[in-house]
């Protein structure tokens, strides 16, 4: 029973309630970071670090955290996780860490992540909000490397830096720039929307049917 | 009105029918493009019927794809994404791959029409949104210009069309530069009469002015336009350039020339006038065309780019929602304010 109630948290984040395709949150790393496979992955883990650590913590004091001043506890919190991953990525992949640039420490920023602290992780036990922290997170870093992952293959012929087509490979410049990020999120959030309007549809039929058969 | 039928008809109001609907004011359009389709195929030759064919084909696959399974016979048999298939390969090169044309008019369809709600409900134009969509993503094979055929008669092919899907195109040592661009960066106008008659470097569709014009006033006899848009492009132009022409005639393209060079025929009388994406209102359209004149003429001469007509269209297409709320006639009888 407790174990299910874990998995339904874990298992939310990743697919119904996933942060970017049934919630839009985190628009702003999501359109910004998503140039590259490497890039989106490496910015999905250093959300998902922040994530998890900062539900955590904030769920272990959510006894001792006054109602009056929570945002600024949780700021303070997300901000405190934020400068470990910075420091991170910078000694150990500095490249990528230059071409995310100010996009690390706008992590705080991310509405996702304050945005579990307030409706979750201040609420819940411990166990349930790191559960719920880890699917969100892992849903982001999905989201984050399927757009990363078009937009590099399109616009460079690559993934992950391996050229998939040869030399010859003719590059959808537009992928690289901006408006391929808006262009490519629209497309996936269309399929995304789309599949769960047809299994509306196919789970109605079948509720229909066992009326019927009544 | 038929008065064959015996029985007692019943009708309920309008009992006055117009007979333009959409198909035929399609096909009228697709009916004016003829001669200037014609004569792209007689200067690029296979090439011309290959890319034209690539388009359609896309913008057709685009619609057929995503309209409804019941109303795809509907959707199709207007003829519209033909003529959006058409007129994106009358603004193509005639050296760009084929896939890439084929491409343009999926994006053209599924993005500029498709996903709006479908033929009526668009705010930019489809063919223009499928070129700019081409043009951002491969920018040198789209300003690839290749010189008409000279000597190889019709058979002949651009080495460029045959590249195989996602895959480079060959840059040959035959291309060569627009008038636009000559003029733009070389200061070398070309003689009026190559202009009008097609004997230029261009896109597909662009290299025949008179063409272009014959086919306009074929639309307006037919009431299938608005004079109103055309005429305020092409005369905005013309007194734009004339007021340049005084402070520097050597520096800045004659009015003539501005005219009949590059695509603001083919743009001003069959794409601006898109009944769907321009202002209903008369009042509306002159300032949608004086819009488009003047910011055709500030890209040209002033913008990084050498022709603006498509980047010019596509923002007063952007424009016309709030033309159009700011035109509204008066309604009779009430004051002067007709919210």
């Amino acid at each position: 029973m407790k174990n299910n109630q874990s998995y339904e948290e874990f298992i939310k984040g990743v697919w119904r309630d996933n942060p970017v395709f049934a919630q839009v949150l985190g628009m702003c790393p999501m359109l910004a970071v998503t140039n590259s496979a490497v890039n989106a992955v490496a910015m999905g883990m250093a959300t998902f670090f922040v994530l998890v650590g900062s539900s955590f913590l904030v769920s272990s004091f959510r006894n001792w955290i006054p109602k009056q001043v929570r945002i600024s506890c949780f700021i303070i919190i997300i901000a405190t996780f934020v400068t470990i991953a910075d420091y991170t990525l910078l000694a150990l992949v500095p490249k990528v860490h230059k071409e995310l640039g100010a996009f690390i420490p706008l992590i705080v920023a991310n509405c996702l992540i304050l945005g579990r602290q307030e409706a979750f992780a201040s609420r819940y036990p411990t166990r349930l909000a790191v559960m719920d922290a880890v699917g969100m997170a892992t849903g982001f870093l999905l989201a984050l490397f399927s757009l990363g992952a078009v937009r590099e293959i399109l616009g460079d012929g690559a993934l992950f830096g391996v050229k998939l087509f040869g030399a010859n490979f003719e590059p959808w410049v537009i992928m690289i720039l901006p408006p391929g990020g808006f262009l490519t999120l629209g497309v996936i959030l269309l399929f995304f929307n789309w599949f769960k309007f047809k299994k509306d549809e196919f789970l109605e039929d079948v509720a229909e049917a066992e009326r019927s058969g009544h | 009105m038929k008065q064959r039928d015996p029985d007692l008809l019943l009708f309920h109001a309008p009992l006055l029918r117009q007979g333009m609907t959409t198909p035929k004011a399609m096909r009228d359009v697709l009916l004016a493009l003829a001669p200037a389709t014609l004569a792209s195929m007689w200067f690029f030759g296979l090439s011309a019927v290959l890319i034209l064919a690539s388009c359609i084909g896309g913008a057709v696959a685009a619609e057929w794809l995503f309209a409804d399974r019941q109303a795809r016979g509907e959707s199709l048999r207007d003829a519209s994404c033909v003529l959006t298939g058409l007129l994106l390969g009358l603004t193509l090169p005639p050296g760009l791959p084929l896939w890439m044309a084929f491409l343009g008019g999926f994006i053209g369809i599924a993005l500029g029409k498709v996903i709006w709600g479908g033929l009526g409900q668009n705010l930019f134009n489809p063919a223009l949104l499928g070129r700019a969509f081409l043009l951002a993503t491969f920018p040198i094979a789209m300003t690839t210009w290749v010189p008409a055929v000279t000597d190889g008669g019709f058979l002949q092919v651009y080495p460029g069309n045959l590249a195989l899907p996602f895959m480079q195109v060959q840059i040959d040592a035959m291309s060569s530069a627009t008038p636009l661009g000559l003029m733009k960066f070389e200061q070398e106008v070309t003689p009026l009469t190559n202009l009008m008659f097609g004997k230029t470097t261009g896109s597909l569709g662009e290299t025949s002015g008179l063409l272009l014009l014959l086919g306009g006033v074929f639309l307006w006899l037919r009431r299938d336009l608005d004079w109103r848009i055309p005429v305020s492009i092409l005369v905005t132009v013309v007194v734009f350039s004339a007021i340049l022409g005084l402070f520097d005639a050597d520096r800045f393209p004659s009015p003539l020339f501005s005219v009949f060079s590059g695509g603001l025929l083919l743009g001003a009388i069959y794409m601006a006038t898109d009944p769907v994406t321009s202002p209903v209102t008369p009042k509306g359209a002159w300032i949608f065309g004086i819009g488009t004149g003047v910011l055709v003429m500030l890209i040209r001469v002033f913008g990084g780019l050498p022709e603006g007509v498509m980047y010019a269209i596509l923002l007063m297409n952007a424009a016309t929602p709030l033309i159009d709320r700011y035109t509204q006639p008066r309604v009779f009888g009430r004051g002067g304010d007709s919210q």
